[in-house]
């Protein structure tokens, strides 16, 4: 039998049925478009997730001060006093494996400007802190090793901390801001970051000179932290012993004792939240593929009924001379030509779906490639194949068995 | 065996199963028809005519015995081979018309021809139109089956069995939801095919309607119990012609 006469078999069939055809389509595209837009959203919050945590710096080292238990009481981490400016100066001369090294410092207060305040906190850095946290300078400058070295009260405001203690747009360069009734000269303004992952707005930041809060705000001697950028992003577990080994020598600590300081990388953190995401991309997954299997029981009953109900038109096809094969290709293109209308259209679906829940929602979402062509394909093979396969046991029957079916 | 005959059964039975019950539809039929005959197969509801007829277009096989279509036995005869008949030697025509809903006369007529390789499209519309034009369907081609009186759809049926130019048609009371005048028009047609030499089985229960046939066969719970020669066999032309004058006379 010619391809063009099952064709247009084919095609006669769908138009003589255009409500069946629907419903039998919209199984697919709903199929289709859910596990998509699914997909999408699961790797979308996946992908932001990851994607936050890299801007904060895939290779950024934290060392803090071990919080100790004295007596069964334990001790809050700022009252831990075990890291110097001297332990900088000695990591940075004998580290060979990081590329920056920071000292920290942080206290929270208000900052002031003429009539507006804002509740947030002030970090302290050297002038590589600004290259280890990833930030970058929008207008102004950062402060220089020379301000550094004498304590300036000079500072960079995230756009945040603008936007609130200048509502009214005054150009912050040069003016003169106060936090905890220290003034401070603004001299520099960052880039926006936005909203990490985890919701913290990562513009709300007013970075000073560490020595000047140390001097000047916390007057103490102890850092908070020490923040270092490992040379690669591979070697984190490296650097990090390198680290280690380095403040207990530093330190002078005996091998029986504990670690004075705790080393954090991000890829503790990225572990700790990575199995968070990981637990949303499960969960979305089975969500989508418990979606793909409802929409695929859908299409599958549609096109198991919509073939069954038609065994009298399989009989009288075959009464006047119609082969097996030939119904069976009938209904292959049939649920292919279907299948893949009703694929495209799910796609779409899915985009535009995917599009509002981006937009409307504000939730991440990403489509990827995969997620399309794997859903596209279960879809098609499921049409496909419920609709070959009780057409393949129609054309089986005796045409006048087929003929009488009710 | 005689060298003419087209269709020979022996002992031929068919038996249902309904149930626990057995149902014995045909019980033991012998039957020859030769080339060119024009066969009338009667009898009571449920003697087993459909049955026979359905054996005999090879859409059922039976129980126990045997049919020889043109010599060869049908049971030896493989699907694809059985279909490659019914698509181009015989003719069908159901009980119940079976015409795809939805669809116009053309393209129902149309559709066995579909099935045939050797036909292409534009061969296809024209014998198509053909036998449309044959059953007085003319101005109905475009129309769709369900926009059809159950005689229009019979004829398209009709025009369905012959567009394919069997060797042997078999009709299951093709006149039976048709008024005289239709009737008597369908088997002038009938009459006219079997006159070019298409062998007809034709199942019917009205004695008016097997009389322009050239044999009558009459069936009884499953069995052959009478097979006659048609004595004065009636043209149907004439009778359409008679009919004429009483057109509107509905006490006749
Ligand atoms: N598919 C079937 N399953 C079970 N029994 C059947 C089946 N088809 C027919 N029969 C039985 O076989 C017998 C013969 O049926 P058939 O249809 O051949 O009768 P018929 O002579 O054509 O009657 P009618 O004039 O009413 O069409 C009946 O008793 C019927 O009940
Ligand atoms: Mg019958």
């Amino acid at each position: 039998m010619k391809i063009i006469n099952l064709l247009k078999i084919a095609i006669s069939a769908i138009r003589r049925n255009k409500l069946r055809s629907f419903l039998t389509m919209l199984g697919i595209v709903i199929g289709v478009g859910a596990v998509i837009t699914m997909l999408a959203i699961g790797q979308g919050s996946n992908e932001s997730i990851k994607s936050s945590i890299a801007s904060m710096g895939t290779n950024l080292i934290n060392v803090m001060p071990a919080s100790r238990n004295r007596g069964g009481v334990q001790q809050g981490r700022t009252s831990s006093q075990t890291l110097k400016e001297k332990d900088v100066a000695y990591l940075s001369k004998n580290c060979t494996m990081v590329t920056a090294i920071s000292p920290e410092m942080n206290t929270s207060g208000q900052v002031v400007s003429g009539s507006n305040n804002w509740p947030t906190s002030i970090n302290g850095g050297n002038e590589e802190y600004i290259t280890i946290k990833k930030y970058e300078i929008s207008s102004g400058r950062f402060y220089t090793a020379k301000e550094i070295k004498t304590a300036a009260k000079v500072c960079v405001l995230g756009q945040t901390i603008v936007d609130n203690i200048f509502p009214d747009g005054t150009d912050p360069i040069g003016q003169t801001v106060r936090f905890e009734k220290i003034p401070f000269k603004v001299i520099g303004v960052f880039k926006e970051k936005g909203d990490n992952t985890f919701g913290d707005d990562q513009d709300d930041v007013i970075l000073a000179p560490y020595s000047t809060i140390m001097k000047r705000i916390t007057r103490e001697t102890y850092l908070r932290a020490i923040v270092f950028s490992a040379k690669s992003e591979d070697k984190i577990t490296e650097t990090s012993a390198e680290i280690e080994e380095l403040l207990r020598s530093s330190h002078g600590l005996k091998d029986a004792e504990d670690n004075d300081f705790e080393i954090r990388t991000q890829e503790e953190l990225i572990s700790n939240f990575g199995s968070i995401s990981e637990l949303l991309v499960v969960l979305l997954g089975s969500i989508s593929a418990i979606s793909l299997l409802v929409g695929g029981i859908g299409i599958m009953n549609i096109m198991y009924v919509s073939v069954t109900e038609r065994t009298r038109e399989i009989g009288l096809r075959l009464a006047i001379g119609g082969k097996g094969k030939d119904i069976l290709w009938q209904f292959l293109i049939e649920a292919m030509l279907l299948s893949v209308f009703g694929g495209i259209i799910g796609v779409l679906l899915g985009y535009l779906a995917s599009f509002i829940v981006e937009h409307v929602m504000n939730w991440p979402v990403l489509i990827t490639e995969s997620s399309v062509v794997m859903s596209f394909m279960v879809c098609t093979f499921i049409g496909v194949f419920f609709g070959w396969y009780p057409a393949r046991k129609a054309s089986a029957l005796d045409p006048i068995v087929a003929l009488r079916h009710e | 065996m005689s060298n003419n005959s087209i269709i020979e059964i022996k002992n031929l039975h068919k038996n249902y199963q309904v149930g626990d019950e057995i149902v014995r539809a045909l019980r033991g039929v012998d039957l020859t028809i030769d080339k060119g005959e024009f066969v009338a197969i009667m009898g009571t509801s449920g003697s087993g005519k459909s049955t026979l007829l359905n054996i005999l277009g090879c859409l059922d096989t039976a129980s126990e015995g045997d049919y020889f279509l043109d010599g060869k036995n049908v049971k030896t005869l493989k699907r694809n081979e059985l279909a490659e008949i019914r698509n181009t030697k015989l003719g069908f025509v159901f009980q119940s018309y079976n015409l795809l809903p939805r669809t116009s006369a053309l393209e129902n007529v149309e559709l066995p021809l579909l099935y045939n390789g050797a036909v292409n499209s534009k061969l296809r519309r024209e014998r198509a139109e053909e036998a449309l034009i044959a059953v007085g369907l003319k101005d109905r081609m475009k129309h769709l089956s369900n926009q059809m009186s159950g005689g229009q759809q019979q004829r398209v049926a009709i025009a369905r069995s012959l567009v394919n130019n069997p060797v042997i048609i078999l009709a299951d009371e093709a006149t039976g939801n048709l008024d005289s005048r239709t009737s008597f028009e369908i088997m002038a047609l009938f009459q006219e095919l079997n006159e070019k030499g298409i062998t007809i089985g034709f199942v019917t229960h009205e004695a008016e309607i097997a009389r322009f046939t050239k044999r009558n066969v009459v069936f009884r719970d499953g069995r052959l119990i009478k097979d006659m020669i048609v004595k004065d066999r009636g043209d149907a032309k004439q009778s359409i012609l008679d009919l004429k004058d009483d057109d509107y006379n509905f006490s006749s």
